[in-house]
């Protein structure tokens, strides 16, 4: 993963609530194998009509950082969404809410969601508007835009795996290894209907096993 | 010290390891899998050379983009793409040794459908899957949610998840439903008064009378869109419903195993001191049969109402509710039960049990499909349908001009060919009306089975009860 420390660039506004996952990448495109290249799919049904879409027009063409409404990212857990809006170069969503699935997403991708309400959120947008070059600061969790300085909350782990573009499974497989065995050892022994293979029920595990 | 909720008692039971921020490994009981967002985690593994850590937890069934026609029993999949994805997920159940129901099987069918009817899923486990409508199986007492590839990849590889725990939200539904009254309109009524942000950040636990009054499937209807409402998880509180229904089923536990399995899920219930970050309650009685008029589920409205005005709302709302309406294509002030229709879709992980086909049927038997509109039935498992032939509710089904086929997600999300055109509107059991969500520019009102049935035979959106 791509590490993440600080940005500076134009932030795209995208001025609306509850912009899905279906509309950030629209389910035809799940076909798809790769998880590179995406950025062409994203927003699609929204591109190619007579308002050129936001991410298309100068200067937001180079933006890294979005600015959306309420509940960015709601439904599906399609990680395609966090895929296509990095391939457009999107390292950092700044939004009143998230949809809870595409939040933990961004962490995996190296893109940061910051969650702003209020006066904070409206200078924002306003910087947004106006085409404003915006700081976005993460060891001091701070965004810069103009004079004003606005102080965001991120949890320490994901803001460590972030700035380290840590490998998580590789951090677990190495240091969590006899935690894991331990506990997997007393579940078999406490909860043994758990964690017995189905062959022990007497199951067959292939698609011959009877209906 | 205060008691304990359900989903504290499952939470503590899962914590592999713990670090001082509170961050904790989570342990996960079964994961699901499915062709759509798995090929990649797969790929993951397979280029840093890890292996699947649990495959015996682990159960993959292609379900997302499967053609559902009959010709699909050819083996035959038209569309090169979904042959490529469900041909990877053939070789990735064997290659890594999964437990697996490819589309040949007479089980395949909806991963939330089959994970319960197989006995995958028991109370008081952890369930994860790639796919956000994991909820489902929080009916069960199991906590329940949906990932993404990279958490997909993470939980093939460790059998975990890093999480922190979520805050706990109570909705009770206290009382009796009306008749016609439906656990999806409990669902979508809770959604109408939470919005779809007011479960974030919580796991719910529904409860109350009506909640306890609905069958597993009505249950399973419930929890499946605490999605819709933000929260990643719902939960039900396991009681004899749910004991008689896992019982007997080709993976739960036997003999002596189910003992003392039924010794553990007994204690998983909210303890009467636990504490609830936030509640909520609703009347059942109150409770009417309802449906979406907008782009987004929290826009729910009785069957009785008429589309809103967009001025009616406040904040973005406003906005949004303009887009909603210029995208449905409706007027504000139309009586709901007033809006013709050109397709049905009775199926998905919500309602595509054999309770809601009966459901269905009661209504459909002996009327036919309106004309003009084009209705499908899509159950959401191989046996469900064997069971809906067995019953003779797919003869009724047929009678009366609905096509009736083979399992899979189908015009839910329209990744197969099963797909609205541009403009059409659809009458859907399924559960998220987003913008191009059943096929590109489609427009989509969610309902309960008995009134996407009753819209079918009237070919407008129709009030259940007044069907006779």
């Amino acid at each position: 993963m791509e590490k993440l420390t600080k940005l500076r660039s134009v932030a795209a506004p995208l001025m609306e609530d509850a912009i899905d996952t279906d509309v950030i990448f629209p389910a035809r495109f799940l076909l798809l194998l790769e998880r590179d290249g995406l950025g062409r799919y994203a927003f699609n049904e929204r591109r190619g009509g007579n308002e050129p879409f936001v991410l298309d027009q100068p200067p937001y063409d180079k933006a890294q950082i979005l600015v959306t409404g309420e509940t960015f990212g709601t439904g599906s857990s399609r990680e395609q969404a966090v895929w296509a809006l990095a391939d457009l170069g999107i390292r950092c969503v700044i939004a009143r809410s998230f949809g809870e699935i595409f939040h933990a997403n961004c962490f995996k991708n190296g893109v940061l969601p910051i969650r702003l309400q209020g006066e904070e959120m409206a200078r924002m947008e306003k910087a947004a508007r106006a085409g404003e070059e915006v700081e976005v600061d993460l060891p001091s969790q701070t965004i810069r835009v103009g004079d004003t300085a606005i102080a965001f909350e991120i949890e320490a782990n994901r803001k460590r795996a972030l700035m380290a573009g840590l490998d998580e499974i590789g951090a677990i497989l190495s240091d969590d290894a006899e935690a894991l065995a331990a506990y997997e050892e007393r579940r078999a022994r406490e909860t043994p209907w758990l964690v017995l293979a189905p062959e022990q029920f007497g199951q067959i595990k292939s698609e011959e096993d009877a209906a | 010290m205060a008691g304990k909720t359900l989903y504290d008692k499952i939470w503590d039971a899962h914590v592999a390891d713990e670090a001082d921020d509170g961050t904790c490994l989570l342990y996960i009981d079964r994961h699901l899998v499915h062709e759509v967002t798995s090929p990649q985690a797969f790929e993951g593994l397979r280029m840093a050379g890890r292996t699947v850590h649990a495959p015996d937890k682990t159960i993959a069934v292609p379900d997302h983009n499967v053609p559902t026609t009959l010709d699909r029993v050819n083996g035959v999949i038209e569309n090169e793409e979904s042959r490529i994805q469900v041909e990877a997920l053939d070789k990735n159940a064997k290659d890594f040794g999964l437990h697996y129901y490819p589309v040949s099987d007479v089980r395949q069918g909806i991963v939330h459908i089959v994970g319960p009817e197989q006995g995958w899923t028991l109370p008081g486990m952890t369930v994860v899957c790639g796919d956000s409508h994991t909820a489902t199986h929080g009916a069960f007492g199991a906590l329940a949610h949906g990932i993404g590839t990279s958490e997909v990849e993470h939980v093939l590889a460790t059998q975990t998840l890093i999480q922190k725990k979520s805050k706990n939200m109570k909705v009770e539904i206290t009382g009796k439903l009306k008749p016609g009254v439906t656990a999806k309109d409990i669902t979508l009524a809770v959604i109408g008064v939470t919005g779809t942000a007011g479960g974030t950040g919580y796991v719910i636990e529904y409860c109350g009378e009506a909640i306890r009054d609905l069958s597993m499937e009505g249950r399973m209807t419930v929890c499946n869109m605490a999605i819709e409402g933000g929260a990643r998880a719902g939960l039900i509180a396991p009681d004899e419903k749910t004991f008689d229904y896992v019982k007997g089923r080709a993976h739960a536990p036997k003999g002596a195993q189910w003992e003392a399995a039924m010794n553990w899920w007994k204690t998983l219930y909210s303890d009467d001191d636990a504490h609830w970050d936030k509640v909520i309650t609703l009347k059942g009685e109150e409770i009417e049969p309802v449906v979406t008029w907008g782009t987004s589920p929290e826009d729910v409205l009785p069957i009785s109402a008429v589309v809103p005005s967009p001025d009616s709302f406040k904040g973005g709302k406003v906005e949004a509710a303009k887009r909603a309406l210029e995208y449905m294509g409706l007027e504000a002030g139309t009586p709901l039960d007033q809006i013709k229709i050109d397709a049905v879709f009775i199926g998905s992980c919500t309602n595509g049990r054999i309770e809601d086909l009966r459901e269905v049927a009661k209504v459909v038997k002996g009327k036919k499909v309106a004309d003009g509109v084009r209705a499908m039935i899509v159950p959401g498992s191989g046996l469900v349908r064997a069971q809906a032939e067995e019953e003779g509710l797919a003869e009724i089904f047929e009678a009366a001009g609905f096509e009736w086929r083979l399992a899979g997600c189908s015009m839910c999300l329209a990744m197969n060919p099963d797909q609205l055109a541009p403009g059409e509107r659809c009458a859907s059991t399924s559960n998220r009306n987003f913008e191009g969500r059943q096929g590109y520019k489609g427009r989509t009102h969610l309902m309960s089975p008995g009134m996407a049935a009753a819209a079918a035979v009237t070919g407008h959106l129709t009030d259940v009860r007044t069907l006779n």
